[in-house]
């Protein structure tokens, strides 16, 4: 998440531009960074920025998805056995906790537009509780399956499972959740960071909320890539 | 100086006065002082200079590597290398030359220096995104050179599994520093896509871009699609040898080739991240020499876009003979000739824009010319290889060498130095020397044909790659690739001499010495610290040259 370094801390404001129009002259323009003319460029140009990261976060999770599929496609009746060993009422209730992360941090968002800073510092923490929680969840699953030897590549040892290369479903396994919990604790930093840095030092508002929009499109992300994750590892038929 | 360009340019062309720097705005080079100044510099001059120290200095190295390794390959027996050492040079040449040298090479270093200036703009899109891709760079490097004093890799540059999983050299480091220019490069192309979208100055619309640009924004989009799944493809293989998690393990029911593919899906789109934008380099200076508009601008533009498209939809040709079926190797094959359409269109369309052009003979006119000659000989040998019948027996010969280095040598490091001349003035405020600059690009041309052409035949008679003991009736030909790829050196050599010597010594460049149209043009030489003194406002095309009087001729 390196976009946030440089666009936008100096986030822009939305309200004192018109419509295609000239800024408000009357307007603090503090934070538009020297090489752009107008806040309406520098707001643009982070959000398309952001976009294209989050392609290329796509892009990075593609590889652990063809490999996923292409096992899947290999060993069909080893993948059905398999996914029997986790646990699927953990995993929707880390569904349930992450789309209410998703829906926490739209309401930060939301109250950030609204100039209630207070209400939006309270989201983020309700959002960061339910990544913690979901971190949680995830720590009991990976302590349970370790427990057991349903471990990756040479260090399986569980012996429940007929049939070809199992332990090719828990290296996939592990490498999928753990990439993504990688994400989820990234996501976790940056939103205290944000708390205690941009948002505490007043560089957050109504005027120039960009910061907080971006962090809530990897939010989003973040929880969209758990929503492909959770049916072709835990409902497997 | 002999190195302006003819009678059909003159004052009319914006900008085109003496450069001359008041106290008020100082170029970038002498805008601030100290080394903090360059190392945390937000300055995409600055950031893009230090690239190029970088990217040449690892072309040094790269370069010596290969030489080492040309000695040894002059006799049929082994002389000067155990096999091992032998295989060690030749993957940190290639690691080398792929991750630190070809895919920075033009983008990086010329990009991040003119693209900006080109569109007008104060800087990139985001200043400190580009400090920190830089940085991210010279982290990836440090784990290269780490691998390189460490004892090295011999997996060949490009890690095939389960071989790189299980050798004992030092692989994890060579990969993560793999893995970590990956972040560099898309991070870079990243900050491009959005400076184009959003930096343009006004009035410069999409079909006013030069084609420098619009290769650019190709090459970027591939940065940005490819290189993370090349990212997660070395990270898997980095787990596969601390944690042995086997994906690309038959032993544990593990696909090496689906490393094949993945590592394709990356590697063969970043071919073009190599060349596209030695393509763009191109269309700038054989319009700029040839003092005539481009022919066929669209279709350029689109072609680099087609390129970019299509090279998603090829990798498997570099796998016809790893196991794949019959109809996915055909379509690849297809797909690979499709390939060559747009590409020849760009050659076609730079052949037309020389036709009655006033074509001004110069060094970099001289280096253009090189290219064509070269990378069409590359383009045209990859049609051989993208033949399933006859790939089956070139695959893995010295044919296969000599084509990816007609094209990426030949190609994309010719289109580099040809960009470094065309722009150096502008970079450093100083003009090269032409006469030492013409017998250098004879040398490189003399010594690059010499060096690998004779690989063609070898390869075709077939001799495989990647021996250092060899049968002796290739020995002529390996011995002549020598001879030549120390002619090559000694013209690399010439040219790095008098660039060096030019800082100091050569003549003052004048803002616009090849009287192009394009805004980088209109700015001192060198730049001052925020590009421009005003807002520029583009009124004109890239390439409106004035009419060629033909009845002078």
């Amino acid at each position: 998440m390196n976009l946030q370094t440089e666009s936008e801390v100096a986030a822009v404001p939305e309200g004192g531009v018109p419509d295609g129009g000239v800024p408000d002259p009357g307007e603090d323009h503090t934070h538009l960074a020297m090489h752009f003319h107008d806040l309406d460029q520098q707001k643009s140009a982070a959000k398309l920025g952001m976009w294209i990261f989050l392609a290329q976060e796509l892009l990075f999770f593609s590889g652990l998805f063809m490999a996923y599929f292409a096992f899947r496609f290999l060993y069909p009746d080893t993948w059905l056995a398999a996914h029997e060993l986790l646990d699927k009422r953990m995993g929707t209730l880390n569904t349930v906790v992450l789309l209410t992360s998703s829906l926490t941090m739209a309401l930060a968002v939301r109250a950030c537009q609204l100039n209630d800073l207070k209400s939006c510092v309270r989201y983020l923490w309700l959002t960061i509780a339910c990544a913690c929680g979901f971190l949680v969840v995830k720590y009991f699953e990976y302590a349970h399956k370790f427990q057991l030897g349903e471990l990756p590549g040479h260090h399986y040892r569980f012996e429940g499972i007929t049939g070809g290369a199992p332990e090719l479903f828990f290296s996939l396994y592990f490498m999928m959740t753990g990439v993504h919990g990688l994400h989820v604790l990234i996501g976790i930093g940056i939103m205290v960071w944000m708390i205690f840095g941009p948002i505490r030092r007043g560089r957050v508002s109504s005027q120039q909320y960009s910061l907080v929009e971006n962090v809530g499109l990897y939010w989003h992300l973040v929880d969209l890539i758990w929503i492909f994750l959770f049916p072709l590892l835990y409902l497997v038929r | 100086m002999p190195t302006s360009a003819g009678s059909t340019a003159d004052s009319t062309v914006p900008g085109d006065g003496a450069s001359g720097h008041d106290d008020a705005h100082p170029s970038y080079l002498s805008a601030s002082k100290g080394v903090a100044s360059w190392l945390f510099t937000v300055d995409h001059k600055r950031i893009g200079v230090m690239y190029l120290v970088c990217v040449l200095s690892f072309f040094l190295v790269g370069g010596l590597l290969a030489l080492a390794f040309r000695l040894e390959l002059s006799t049929a027996a082994p002389d000067l290398f155990t096999a091992s050492t032998y295989n060690r040079l030749f993957t940190l040449h290639g690691a080398i030359m792929v991750f630190l040298v070809l895919v920075p090479s033009i983008p990086a270093t010329l990009g991040n220096f003119v693209l900006p200036l080109m569109l007008g703009a104060k800087d990139v899109a985001f200043p400190r995104l580009n400090l920190l891709s830089f940085h991210i760079y010279v982290l990836g490097a440090l784990f290269l050179i780490y691998t390189l004093v460490s004892g090295g890799v011999e997996t060949g540059w490009t890690f095939y599994a389960p071989y790189s999983s299980t050798t004992d050299s030092s692989v994890v480091s060579a990969l993560l520093g793999a893995f970590i220019l990956g972040f560099s490069s898309i991070l870079t192309g990243l900050n491009f896509i959005v400076t184009i979208h959003k930096m343009r100055a006004p009035g410069l619309t999409w079909r006013k871009l030069p084609l420098f640009v619009w290769a650019a924004y190709a090459t970027s989009m591939i940065q940005v699609l490819a290189t993370p799944v090349i990212a997660i493809t070395l990270f898997l293989l980095v787990f596969e040898r601390t944690m042995g998690i086997g994906i690309f393990d038959p032993a544990l029911g593990g696909d090496p080739v689906l490393f094949q593919h993945f590592f394709w899906f990356y590697s063969h789109p970043v071919v073009y991240v190599m060349i596209l934008p030695a393509f763009g380099v191109m269309s700038e200076t054989i319009t700029i020499n040839s003092r005539k508009h481009i022919f066929g601008y669209n279709a350029i533009a689109a072609s680099s876009i087609a390129i970019a498209g299509l090279g998603f939809m090829v990798w498997g040709h570099h796998m016809f003979v790893s196991g794949q079926s019959e109809l996915a190797g055909t379509i690849f094959s297809l797909i690979t000739f499709a390939v060559a359409v747009p590409t020849a269109i760009k050659v076609f369309s730079w052949v037309a824009t020389m036709y009655k052009g006033s074509i001004q003979l110069n060094t970099v006119m001289l280096y253009s010319l090189s290219f064509l000659f070269i990378f069409s000989i590359g383009g045209l040998t990859g049609l051989f290889l993208g033949t399933l019948a006859i790939d089956v027996h070139m695959h893995d010969t010295y044919f296969v060498v000599a084509h990816f280095h007609y094209v990426m040598m030949g190609g994309t490091l010719i289109g580099f130095i040809t960009g470094l001349h065309h722009w150096w003035p502008k970079m450093t405020g100083r003009m090269f020397p032409e006469l030492p600059g013409k017998i250098g690009c004879a040398l490189v041309f003399l010594g690059f044909n010499l060096t690998f052409f004779p690989q063609f035949v070898a390869g075709a008679r077939g001799m495989p790659r990647r021996y250092h003991e060899y049968a002796p009736e290739f020995q002529i030909w390996q011995f002549w690739s020598t001879v030549g790829s120390f002619v090559l050196a000694a013209g690399l050599f010439l040219i790095a001499g008098y660039l060096l010597w030019s800082l100091k010594r050569g003549a003052r460049a004048p803002r616009n010495p090849w009287h192009g149209m394009s805004l980088e043009w209109q700015t001192e030489s060198p730049p001052i610290e925020h590009n421009f003194d005003h807002q520029v406002i583009c009124t004109h095309g890239p390439y409106d040259f004035e009419e060629i009087d033909y009845s002078k001729a």
